[in-house]
């Protein structure tokens, strides 16, 4: 009975990996393709298409933009989410569940959503489409993040040592540069790095929110126009393995300091 | 500059400074600031848009009844609920026994690697993880192929572009949180449960159905709710893979600002989708605020 439990798990955990990893596999082999469509039976191997993509001035420039978007955008969304997690956790506010309850509510809308209001007032308000609009947005989906993680780390311990810091004289910018940001790093990193993902990887605001200068995500989808190519493969590809650059780094930066 | 350090504190956390100087409000402002100006404000003029008519003129429900009268809005709403269920429950059925096999017959070590393993394609661009199924699923692609040269088919089917492959996309990405979610909700129930279980002479299967199961289903039902409302808003997906044979709501909501700058009807598509996940919210409220205690 035991055996044929184990062996029944092994083949539906192959079967469920099968799965989830067919699609990237599928992906990467045929952005090594040599011919012109990325279907069976492979060509390859070739870089061809990675030469095309990194050739390609629309595609590196989109690139260059949702780095600088996601970098900024996630720099403003964790800044605006310490100060606000630091002020709530630190002094008694009046109203402040309401108001905590307030900051997190974008979390439970769907991007699309946000994106259209945005795009309602900003045509309204006569503020044109660009890049800045859309890392606006970026900072509406982040903020709620940033402040949920950071506040949520905010613990007795760290009130001890800033009330320490006050006691020994330090001003209160001094306090929060010298004993706030140091203590929290770990929650403020894991904020940062997470926004960054969020914005790199989304497509809908700033599809709705962007006009010729646009991000990566947005770019790969005017590709997509052009039918099945390995072009789309190759630059695929390249975005999964910053990705994964990304999580093995936090992965091993952040998540391994903990104490066991 | 604040009197808040010298106010003697008898246990830290149980007492915090009042907030007596302006600092407070100024660390908090900017973040309150921001979401009024680009969550809270940009809402309240969708919901005015959605009240006027495209043409000009003053206010209207028209939008509202535009959608209850045309069939094919009407449609679009239906499609998106069958999509969105079958995606959930397809998903949490295919992810449970995953979960649970990396939580149960993994060995301890490998178990971090196995699940790190299990959610990378995650971290794939979810416009390039929509074109991959693409790829896969084509009229000449891999499935095919492999169908017709095993030879249980002779021609190839037809998978792009449907319903099925919108499902099979959508169904690839919530295995993948939802095995995160479940495997987390595994791990955390204390084996105790289990061995006080076979003590009182449960089998296997008996204290799965009656210990483990029940356990473990507040976390299902966040991991639930989480695929519906992800599910239901996502434009990318059904646009790739479904193409426009049949419409969800992001799609037509999209449809209207992309064809005919119709922000009105756009804005009031938009407003009924959010009442219909604020609708779930409410029915699922009961189980969700299990997790936040």
């Amino acid at each position: 009975m035991r055996r044929i439990v184990r062996i029944a798990s092994w083949l539906y955990a192959l079967a469920v990996y099968g799965f989830i990893f067919l699609p990237v596999i599928v992906l990467v082999l045929f952005s090594l393709q040599a011919t012109s469509f990325p279907i069976p039976p492979f060509t390859g191997p070739s870089l061809r298409w990675y030469d095309a993509v990194l050739s390609d001035p629309r595609l590196t420039s989109a690139l260059v933009n949702s780095l600088l978007v996601a970098s900024i955008s996630s720099l403003a969304a964790v800044t605006l989410g310490f100060l606000s997690a630091w002020g709530f956790a630190r002094f008694v506010l009046p109203g402040s569940g309401l108001l905590r309850g307030l900051i997190t509510l974008p979390l439970t809308v769907s991007y699309l959503i946000i994106g259209m209001g945005l795009l309602v007032l900003f045509n309204w308000a006569g503020v044109p489409k660009s890049l800045l609009a859309a890392g606006i947005g970026h900072v509406v989906i982040n903020l709620p993040l940033c402040f949920a993680i950071i506040y949520s780390q905010m613990g007795d311990h760290q009130i001890n040592i800033e009330r320490a810091a006050r006691d020994l004289g330090a001003p209160e910018w001094k306090v929060l540069l010298l004993i706030t940001v140091p203590v929290m790093a770990p929650a403020i990193f894991a904020g940062f790095f997470l926004s960054m993902t969020f914005s790199w990887d989304e497509f809908v605001i700033s599809f709705l929110l962007t006009r010729f200068d646009t991000t990566l995500p947005v770019e790969i989808w005017n590709l997509l126009r052009s039918g099945l190519n390995p072009k789309t493969n190759a630059v695929g590809s390249l975005v999964f393995a910053v990705s994964i650059v990304l999580v093995v780094f936090f992965e091993l930066t952040l998540l391994r300091r903990k104490p066991a | 500059m604040s009197s808040a350090g010298n106010n003697p504190l008898p246990r830290a956390g149980h007492t915090l400074p009042r907030a007596s100087s302006a600092l407070p409000w100024a660390l908090v402002t900017p973040a309150l600031g921001w979401t009024l100006l680009f969550f809270v404000l940009p809402f309240i003029a969708m919901g005015f848009s959605s009240l006027t008519a495209h043409e000009g003129g003053g206010f209207t429900l028209s939008n509202y009844s535009q959608f209850f009268t045309n069939p094919s809005y009407w449609q679009a709403m239906v499609n998106s609920l069958e999509v969105t269920a079958i995606v959930t429950v397809v998903s949490v059925l295919l992810a449970y026994p995953f979960a649970w096999i990396l939580a149960e017959q993994v060995p301890e070590r490998w178990q971090r690697l196995a699940l790190m393993l299990a959610v990378l394609p995650f971290w794939t661009s979810y416009v390039v993880r929509s074109y991959s199924w693409l790829l896969v699923l084509a009229q000449n692609g891999v499935v095919n192929r492999a169908l017709t040269g095993s030879g249980l088919i002779s021609e190839p089917v037809h998978l792009a572009n449907t319903r099925f492959a919108t499902i099979t996309g959508f169904v690839h990405f919530f295995v993948m949180l939802l095995t995160l979610t479940i495997f987390a909700n595994l791990k955390q129930l204390s084996p105790s449960y289990r061995k006080a279980a076979a003590d009182l002479g449960a089998g296997p299967v008996r204290t799965f159905l009656h210990v483990v199961l029940p356990l473990t289903l507040p976390g299902i039902m966040v991991g639930a709710f989480l695929t519906f409302v992800l599910c239901i808003g996502d434009y990318i997906t059904p646009q790739i893979l479904g193409g426009n044979n049949e419409l969800l709501m992001p799609q037509l909501v999209m449809m209207q600002i992309g064809r005919r700058g119709d922000f009105p009807l756009a804005s009031a598509l938009s407003i009924i989708l959010m009442a219909v996940v604020t609708i779930a919210y409410l029915a699922c409220a009961r189980w969700l605020k299990i997790e936040r205690a």
